[in-house]
């Protein structure tokens, strides 16, 4: 262990700093006896003042049901309060002009409209970005709201009952409902009456086709499908019937992914934004999406 | 006959473990359990194999125990290295997921589980291991005494690895409560406890024994981190398990009450095992490298008993703005302002030791690494207590602002002193003249100050512009950014941040490299560090 056995204390005087030491001594580790720095301890000192300070102004002291309440009077749900209050008082004036204003009337009063797409947009990216995406581009079984290809159409009016209704959302009873057959899971038609009219369908979309199987199948179509989707699949949006000859798809486009569709098909569903969102929150939507570029 | 209650007693744990195994409620807990059977099966099958039984006639000589007991200190800067490096490495691996999500691998190594892998390889089996090699180390030689308790010391080091890898492990399989920094479920837990007990123990014991007339300030810092440590896991991991042979258990806390515990626990493992523990090393490695006196005795007893009082009260600023009553984020609030000059005041005693010692800057990359990680002690314990003032709260909290300021505090001070302590401990440690390579020192200097400086600035501009982002407001009073938005504008961040991280880790990856040519005794030929280039006398 260490050879140095002496305990007593025995100061002495540091040669750099000239400042005395403690005379204690640990494995060779000696202690000045600096005071302590004159600047460390007065902001020390004003840090205490301070706290002392805030915690008089603001609630601080806890007593048993309450606590203290503050010089000041602050609370932060009481800051919060005033700040929604405000907040609310500065759109009041549009928020309630949209409850009294058609929701095709809005865009031709140009500060309501510039106000109700700013609205829309927010609710958007906080509603409707986890399936249309941040740009509204949709994805895979969730629609484009950027282009012109609507199911249930795309004037205002049209993208507002919608919106207020949702589709297929229990519970509405104004909700859009198309309900197509399952055509192979039911067995309405047999496995090739399906494939071949989905080579049709690929036909009239313009894509690459099977000839025979195109042909066979427009009968199969003519009898089943036009109803609905139009004579040449322009669709009919009174039921929610979708166009099929533009090439823009739901649920794809390949001949695998038609077949799918007839044999079983997926239905998406849309909640009823108005009971959550309330009416002036659904308009700004409304005509934000309208406002999007496939807007009619 | 040595070693053989040791290995027998680990061999009967391992049945114990097979037991458990064999009856677990839980398919967790059997897991565990057979991991923790493996593991002390191989323990055992090690001690056997040193079993030494007396032949007749022969008398065993007791171990030598009249010097230090240094080889559970070098045991301790071996698996400090290792785990420093394993937690570097996770964290490495956790940003990169955070950067690019495809490295999600399901369900082991999501960034949920990699997460609290990463914070507590870094802390408890890094920092515990430096803290537990180095604790070992001062007290013995600043009280002139032996560890008190014999192998006490050996169990406390072999334990607290069991701790380690149980709660490693546990974290891959998915066994949680959830706690930030606790995670571990009650059985680790509890195991952790007696083993922090007999860390307590041994301590006081050696202090108790000490023969110098006073307690060095650094043993004050070690102290006070491990009674304080044993508190707040105690108080925050009070549970009722569902079963005792499963993992679930249940918080004795529950709401606000819950969550204040928690970060009571929080801020404190931040406050007295990162903070007070990481002063004591540095109350002893410093004056040793410097070869220089401690500025001030004054100073130091004021701020420790400052640093103490206050930090126990800071933990609610954690909670600002939450469903915390006012009154408690109030003074989780002011006493972390006052808690600002006692931090500072153990940067003061470190820097200004080295009055009289600053030239050896040029020459000794050792204690420049010490100095600028007291710097970066300072700058992390500013920042602290400006964050925890509502106005900057409101804006940096829940932001990656929260996240570069505990790795300017996480990466440059406890793991610059660490590396510090550890370039002095290993020549000393395994009687060594110098280290293999001081430029090699040099070279880990600039490659993890260069990397903690990449993390911090750009984890500052990523935190500040996710908070802008969350409260910009546009003309109409509708916020302009989804939250998904701030997400998707963090990506380049990400990347320089796994950049910084890499870096460090290279570095420790440098001194592992140094610390092993050291041990094996060789020395680097190169030019001394600062040696004055030889200049080419002028033509007479």
């Amino acid at each position: 262990m260490s050879a140095n056995d002496h305990n007593d204390d025995v100061r002495e005087i540091d040669d750099f700093t000239g400042v005395e030491t403690t005379g204690h001594e640990w494995d060779g580790i000696k202690e000045l006896n600096n005071p302590m720095p004159r600047w460390w301890l007065w902001s020390f000192y004003l840090t205490i003042i301070f706290s002392i300070g805030y915690a008089i102004a603001y609630p601080s002291i806890p007593m048993i049901t309450t606590s203290s309440q503050g010089l000041l009077g602050w609370s932060s749900r009481g800051a919060v309060a005033t700040e929604m209050s405000e907040a609310k008082a500065a759109q009041s004036v549009y928020l309630d002009k949209l409850l009294t204003t058609d929701v095709s009337e809005i865009s031709a009063d140009a500060d309501l409209n510039q106000f109700a797409i700013a609205g829309g947009k927010a609710a958007f990216k906080v509603n409707c970005v986890q399936c249309h995406g941040t740009g509204a581009a949709g994805s895979a079984g969730y629609p484009n709201l950027n282009d012109d290809d609507w199911i249930w159409g795309g004037t205002v009016d049209d993208i507002y009952v919608t919106l207020q209704h949702g589709i297929r959302h229990p519970g509405n009873d104004d909700t859009r409902i198309s309900d197509m057959p399952a055509y192979g899971a039911d067995e309405i038609l047999n496995r090739d009456e399906i494939a071949d009219v989905a080579w049709h369908i690929r036909k009239i979309s313009n894509q690459g086709f099977d000839a025979a199987g195109a042909e066979r199948g427009a009968s199969v179509y003519a009898d089943n499908c036009a109803a609905c989707h139009g004579d040449n699949g322009e669709g009919i949006r009174e039921v929610g019937a979708p166009r099929l000859s533009d090439a823009l798809w739901l649920y794809g486009g390949e001949h695998s992914e038609i077949v799918a569709q007839i044999v079983k098909p997926k239905q998406g569903v849309m909640p009823a934004w108005e009971a959550r969102l309330g009416e002036a929150t659904t308009k700004q939507l409304a005509t934000y999406v309208h406002s999007l570029g496939g807007g009619e | 006959m040595k070693n053989l209650p040791e290995a027998v007693a680990v061999g009967f744990a391992a049945f114990l473990a097979l037991l458990a195994a064999a009856f677990a409620k839980d398919s967790l807990f059997q897991a565990h359990a057979f991991i923790l059977m493996l593991v002390l099966l191989i323990s055992s099958v090690f001690l056997i194999r040193r079993v030494k039984i007396a032949s007749p006639g022969e008398v065993l000589m007791p171990a030598d125990t009249s010097g230090y007991m240094d080889e559970v200190v070098r045991y301790g800067v071996i698996a400090t290295t290792f785990w420093g490096i394993v937690g570097f490495l996770i964290g490495v691996l956790a940003a990169s997921q955070l950067a690019w999500p495809d490295l999600n691998i399901e369900p082991w190594f999501n960034f949920g589980r990699l997460r609290p892998l990463h914070t507590s390889a870094v802390i408890f089996a890094f920092g515990g291991n430096a803290l537990l090699a180095t604790s070992f180390y001062v007290v013995q030689r600043t009280s002139r005494a032996r560890l008190w308790g014999g192998n006490l010391a050996w169990f406390v080091f072999w334990g607290y690895q069991l701790f380690i890898v149980m709660a490693a492990t546990g974290y891959l399989l998915g066994i949680t409560q959830s706690r930030e920094y606790a995670e571990p479920e009650w059985y680790v837990d509890l195991w952790l406890t007696v083993v922090w007990l007999a860390y307590l123990a041994v301590y006081l014991g050696t202090i108790i024994r000490r023969k110098e007339p006073h307690i060095y300030v650094a043993n004050w810092f070690f102290l006070s981190f491990i009674v304080t440590v044993a508190m707040l896991h105690v108080v925050n991991n009070l549970a009722i398990p569902v079963s005792f042979l499963g993992v679930k258990s249940y918080s004795a806390f529950s709401g606000v009450q819950d969550a204040l515990t928690q970060w009571w626990y929080g801020h404190n493992a931040v406050g007295f095992f990162l903070t007070a523990g990481f002063l004591g090393m540095m109350y002893y490695f410093i004056p040793k490298q410097a070869e220089r006196p401690v500025y001030s005795y004054r100073l130091s007893i004021v701020h420790f008993w400052g640093l103490i009082f206050l930090y126990i009260w800071a933990g609610p600023h954690h909670l600002h703005y939450t469903a915390l009553p006012d009154w408690a984020q109030t003074l989780g609030m002011v006493f972390s302002i006052m808690l600002w000059m006692p931090s500072w005041g153990g940067m003061i005693n470190g820097l200004m030791t080295l009055s009289g010692a600053w030239d050896k800057l040029r020459t000794d990359p050792i204690l420049r690494m010490m100095v600028i990680s007291v710097a970066f002690y300072g700058m992390a314990t500013f920042e602290g207590p400006m964050m925890s003032i509502k106005a900057v709260n409101s804006l940096s909290h829940y932001t990656d602002w929260t996240i570069g300021h505990v790795h300017s505090g996480a990466l440059g001070w406890n793991g610059l002193i660490t590396f510090g302590a550890i370039y002095y401990l290993v020549p000393k440690l395994w009687n060594r003249t110098q280290l293999y390579s001081l430029r090699l020192v040099n070279w880990h200097f600039w490659l993890a100050t260069l990397g903690i400086v990449v993390y911090a600035a750009v984890m500052w501009v990523a935190g500040i512009q996710q908070g802008l982002m969350w409260r910009e407001y546009d003309d109409q009073g509708y916020l302009v950014y989804a939250f998904v938005e701030s997400v998707a504008a963090m990506h380049p961040y990400y990347v320089v941040r796994t950049i910084g991280g890499l870096l460090f880790l290279a570095g420790a990856l440098v001194m592992a490299y140094n610390i092993y040519r050291t041990i094996r005794g060789d020395i680097r030929k190169e030019a001394p560090m600062g040696a004055a280039k030889p200049y080419l006398a002028p033509a007479e």
